[in-house]
């Protein structure tokens, strides 16, 4: 049977899309020892570690979901052993605070330094006192947060990409005077998609003229967005994109840069809509003031949601195979994570297409010249 | 009787699926009708469902 003709190829391509499979399979724990646990924690009530299988995953998905102070690959069970390395922890209470996130022992335990003491709640940082103490009011604690500018895992995929963005396109831009004219290297895999970008995206949205200058932008957000969302596939367990503040801060861009470049008539079509009756104008400014504020507001509200989403889904199938712990429950979690996986790998590509298409339409608009007068 | 926000987070997403269906249905119809414009067809409905899917997220993260 032949099931492709360029068989390395093949397999490769399978390795690739099996990879998010094996990514997220740690909250394994023996059926006896849960359901004494269960049994015991009744028992003790409320405040006690989750120990049944299925709060067992819906903490871990909580836990993958937010962003780490510390890099961790596995934690084994039996013995509680975090498989990983700690990250470094910058914080700005009255100066600067640097130490490791060793001290936090991932959260279990207060780290002091310089004699402050401080404490992980949810993967965020307060104050406390020798004890770790903790005042909570409505579920939230009172503490006071210190400025937190640690390098956390998010932190790490982002320079960690922007590196690799660095490397693979200035060898792309160099190889073009090497070569005469011909891209070579690792970075010749990618010279499609920066004409598909040219070409199909920013041309056609915001014109022969003034595209060159949005060009840059255009192409950095689209491959961050894209490796990022990558990236978020892989055993790493990154979740980048799908952090509302980082996803804000690219819609936020976005806005800046429709708002600073854009023409006299985009701001004459928000204030003063021509080509239509006078009380019309009134009602319909704030309505276009309110546009320009929804338009990158659904921006970061899309990318999020679509990682967030696909992230907990994947997860949550894989989950099954710990709740239904039979043969049907590992090959229906393997069949679906795998059909999910690969469209995962297209949502990814999808929604870095849909971010950068939405921005040149944005600035295309910003830059629309004044033709069609009768149409309006 | 108050009715939880859970309800009409619902009733939107039926709505935003209700949408993505007739986008993708009419995107099929144009193209089966113009081969030759498929790309263009293909852009065209892909920015109108992600407009769509925005307002089907933002009422799931509101419920």
């Amino acid at each position: 049977m032949v099931i492709s003709n360029k068989p390395l190829r093949f397999i490769v391509a399978t390795l690739i899309a099996c990879l998010p499979l094996i990514s997220f399979a740690n909250p394994e724990v023996d059926t006896v020892k849960v359901k004494t646990e269960v049994a015991h924690d009744a028992a003790e009530g409320a405040h006690a570690e989750p120990t049944d299988v299925k709060s067992k995953i819906k903490a871990f998905i909580n836990h993958h979901l937010l962003d780490a102070h510390d890099f961790t690959f596995n934690v084994d069970e039996a013995t509680g052993v975090h498989n990983g390395f700690s990250l470094p922890i910058i914080l700005w209470d009255n100066g600067l605070q640097v130490f490791s996130s060793s001290k936090f022992h991932h959260g279990e335990e207060t780290a002091e330094h310089n004699g402050n003491f401080y404490v992980l709640h949810h993967e965020k940082i307060y104050k406390t006192d020798a004890s770790g103490t903790l005042i909570e009011e409505h579920g939230h604690p009172t503490n006071a947060a210190p400025l937190d500018l640690s390098i956390t895992k998010s932190v790490i995929g982002i320079l960690g990409i922007a590196l690799l963005m660095f490397v693979l396109f200035t060898g792309l831009a160099k190889s073009y005077g090497k070569n005469n004219g011909i891209a070579s290297g690792a970075g010749r895999f990618f010279e499609p998609l920066v004409l598909y970008i040219r070409d199909e995206i920013a041309i056609p949205n915001i014109g022969e003229k003034g595209y060159k200058k949005y060009m840059s932008y255009l192409l950095t957000i689209f491959f961050f967005i894209f490796f990022l969302n990558i990236l978020g596939l892989t055993p790493l367990g990154f979740n980048v994109t799908g952090n509302i503040a980082i996803t804000a801060s690219l819609a936020l861009l976005t806005y800046l840069i429709t708002t600073f470049t854009a023409n006299k008539n985009y701001w004459a079509h928000i204030f003063w809509m021509p080509g239509v009756p006078t009380p019309m104008k009134f009602i319909l400014a704030p309505i276009e003031l309110l546009g320009t504020i929804i338009k990158p507001f659904s921006l970061m509200i899309r990318l999020y949601a679509n990682i967030l989403a696909g992230h907990v889904v994947l997860m949550s199938i894989i989950g099954l195979m710990f709740i239904f712990k039979s043969w049907i429950g590992s090959t229906l979690s393997f069949g679906l994570a795998f059909a999910l996986s690969i469209l995962e790998i297209l949502v990814a590509f999808l929604q870095a297409y849909i971010f950068t298409m939405l921005s040149a339409l944005y600035f295309g608009a910003g830059n629309e010249e004044h033709h069609h007068e009768e149409a309006h | 009787m108050e009715i939880p926000t859970i309800v009409g987070a619902g009733l939107i997403v039926i709505g935003a699926g209700l949408g993505i269906g007739r986008i993708g249905g009419s995107a099929m119809d144009a193209i089966a009708r113009q081969p030759e414009a498929s790309g263009k067809i293909q852009t065209a409905m892909l920015i109108a469902a992600a407009l769509i899917e925005g307002i089907g997220f933002a009422a799931l993260f509101a419920s």
